[in-house]
């Protein structure tokens, strides 16, 4: 199981960008195809708002790809152990 | 403590805080529910699908500041206590709708109407971003640990139990302003629509009242009389990695797939009766209401069943259902008023014509009122308008057509039944969820680090499902059920990401 949770981080650190890719590309093609500041306030909006989550899902393929899922907290220890542990 | 006072008690911590947590969600959806009339009391009158989109975004706007909410009033209520932080957000949430009832349209004062709205909507985001974490914990931080699930479930009622509320109040309010129908909905879309926005003061000062009576969360008295509460839990929930992990865990493993559940059973599934299939007005929130009554009891049911077997399969089993069922159940609920599926009574039909001379043009505008009746007791108004040229062979390229759809009672019943499955789904993401999230995380940064991913998850991917459906329809205009795409590919990617790397057993006695 462990080994499949690395395995799968590569594919979340890929769809990450892809779906950056796939944002910007439809975004500029709905803004070409139907200019106006309607469409420019709503794409942009999306941009602003899924950009860093996608962010975010790089980062979440990186951990586990890195095995930082390997094992999750299971008592009240662990869960204070991060005080330890700064990025 | 003996067991018949600790009972009493959490029952007491349930009752305040779902009360406040329900109030803050039906002020939350009226404006949604009502965004149609509120585009024409405050947007410019350009083009109606204008003013609908900015109405949505304006929506849309009060899901994406969520999350600042959850950061902004999460972190307070790991500085100064639950208690305090929950009881700020209801009067923010209170204050703002009620001034939303208050504001002059557009016609009055100009832009200033669309502005102030957009402002009262983003206050109104901010407390719902910070409500939700501090009520679930609050319930939490109260429960023995081995019904955690089940008395938080309380508090996943109150989302659904909020838009049931919300559309029952403006069904009622569209009804009662006048004795003839088409006068007192005439009045509701002038001004009717405040009254659901001004009474809701009413219920906040009394759920505040309740509120200032109860005491803080034990555990986190705990932690305040100890001296160990966090000096900064923004750093310490997202700048430590062991927890940073987790809140990456939560959003893309369970809140995501379950914010696009969510809105994908309820509100987009509204959208669909009413924009797609063209069900009448009524009609297409009263199936809505029905599935609501009968499918909310099993928010308890498949909570408690988490105190049980575990959070995790649960809500894996839940988005894997709504994932696989979806285009099935949609196409249903199309199939079921469509017109080809059904025969015309021919002999019944009615056409009525009205001409309208246009001031000071030869031009009118002409009115062309189809209703036709079907065997199975369903009738169809349809409204062609277009101007009637007075040159010679210039014609209108495009007239407006609107048609609504009265259905039978037998459709009726069926449309009731799938949108039920589709709640019934949201009860088995969402029922289990605050618990599941109140044990991912230490007491001492427990609101902020649960807060974030719940209103990432269920206000921006979950929000702006009907907003990105809808949108989805308009870029692929021959697929009625395209919009499907969106909840479907992320419903996908978050039951994979749950089902590897969540784990089913965490320990009942985190951190108590």
């Amino acid at each position: 199981m462990n080994a499949l949770k690395k395995y799968m981080g590569l594919v979340w650190v890929i769809l990450g960008p892809l779906s950056i890719h796939y944002l910007l590309q439809t975004a500029s093609s709905e803004i070409v195809k139907k200019p106006g500041i309607d469409t420019q306030i709503q794409w942009g909006v999306f941009i602003g708002v899924f950009y860093p989550i996608a962010i975010g899902f790089i980062l979440f393929g990186l951990y586990a790809l890195e095995g930082n899922y390997d094992h999750l907290p299971e008592a009240s220890e662990e869960l204070d152990d991060y005080d330890a542990k700064p990025l | 403590m003996d067991n018949n006072n600790e009972t009493k008690g959490i029952w007491k911590v349930i009752g305040a805080s779902s009360l406040g947590t329900l109030i803050e969600w039906y002020d939350f959806y009226i404006f949604g529910s009502l965004a149609v009339v509120i585009a024409n009391q405050f947007f410019p009158k350009t083009n109606p699908t204008a003013a609908l989109l900015s109405t949505l975004a304006t929506f849309a706007a009060g899901f994406i500041v969520r999350p600042f909410g959850a950061l902004v009033f999460g972190r307070l209520g790991d500085l100064v206590g639950r208690k305090y932080t929950f009881l700020l957000t209801l009067i923010l949430m209170g204050g703002s709708t009620f001034a939303i009832g208050c504001i002059p349209n557009y016609d009055h004062i100009g832009f200033l109407a669309p502005i102030l709205v957009l402002i009262l909507r983003l206050i109104q985001g901010l407390a719902l971003g910070g409500e939700y974490g501090g009520a679930a914990t609050y319930v939490a931080e109260h429960s023995p640990a081995h019904r955690r699930g089940y008395f938080t479930s309380w508090i996943q009622t109150t989302a659904t139990l909020g838009l049931f509320i919300s559309l029952g109040v403006i069904l009622l309010t569209r009804h009662m302003l006048d004795a003839d129908a088409a006068k007192s909905i005439a009045k509701f879309n002038d001004w009717g629509w405040r009254i659901p926005f001004l009474i809701s003061i009413i219920l906040v000062i009394v759920s505040i009242y309740i509120r200032l009576k109860m005491k803080e969360s034990p555990l986190y008295s705990k932690l305040k009389s100890e001296g160990k509460t966090s000096v900064n839990p923004l750093k310490e929930s997202f700048g430590h990695k062991a927890n940073l992990k987790m809140v990456l865990l939560a959003l893309f493993g369970a809140t995501m797939g379950q914010g696009v559940v969510w809105y994908t059973g309820q509100f987009y599934a509204q959208s669909f009766i009413e924009n797609v299939c063209k069900v009448e007005f009524d009609q297409s929130r009263t199936v809505i209401i029905w599935a609501i009554l009968f499918a909310t009891p099993f928010f308890v049911v498949f909570a408690s069943l988490s105190d049980k077997i575990g959070r995790k399969w649960i809500m894996i089993v839940g988005m894997l259902l709504a994932v696989l069922s979806y285009n099935y159940l949609f196409t249903n609920l199309y199939d079921t008023v469509d017109v080809k599926n059904k025969t015309e009574i021919v002999e019944k039909k009615e056409v009525k014509t009205t001409v309208t001379l246009i001031a000071s043009t030869t031009d009118s505008i002409r009115k062309v009122v189809t209703k036709t009746f079907y065997t199975d007791g369903m009738s169809q108004v349809q409204t062609k308008t277009d101007t009637a040229y007075s040159t010679p062979g210039k014609t209108t390229k495009k007239p407006i057509v609107a048609t609504s759809k009265t259905i039978s009672s037998s459709d009726y019943w069926k449309m009731v039944g799938i949108v039920f499955i589709l709640i019934l789904y949201v009860t088995m993401v969402y029922g289990p969820i605050a618990a599941f999230l109140v044990e991912l995380f230490p007491t001492k940064i427990r609101y902020t680090s649960m807060s974030l991913p719940y209103h990432i998850g269920n206000g921006v991917f979950g929000g702006l499902t009907p907003f990105i459906a809808t949108l989805l329809t308009t870029i692929y205009v021959d697929n009625k059920i395209v919009g499907l795409m969106y909840p479907i590919i992320i419903g996908t990617i978050c039951m994979i990401i749950g089902a590897i790397y969540i784990n089913n057993k965490i320990d009942p006695e985190v951190n108590r």
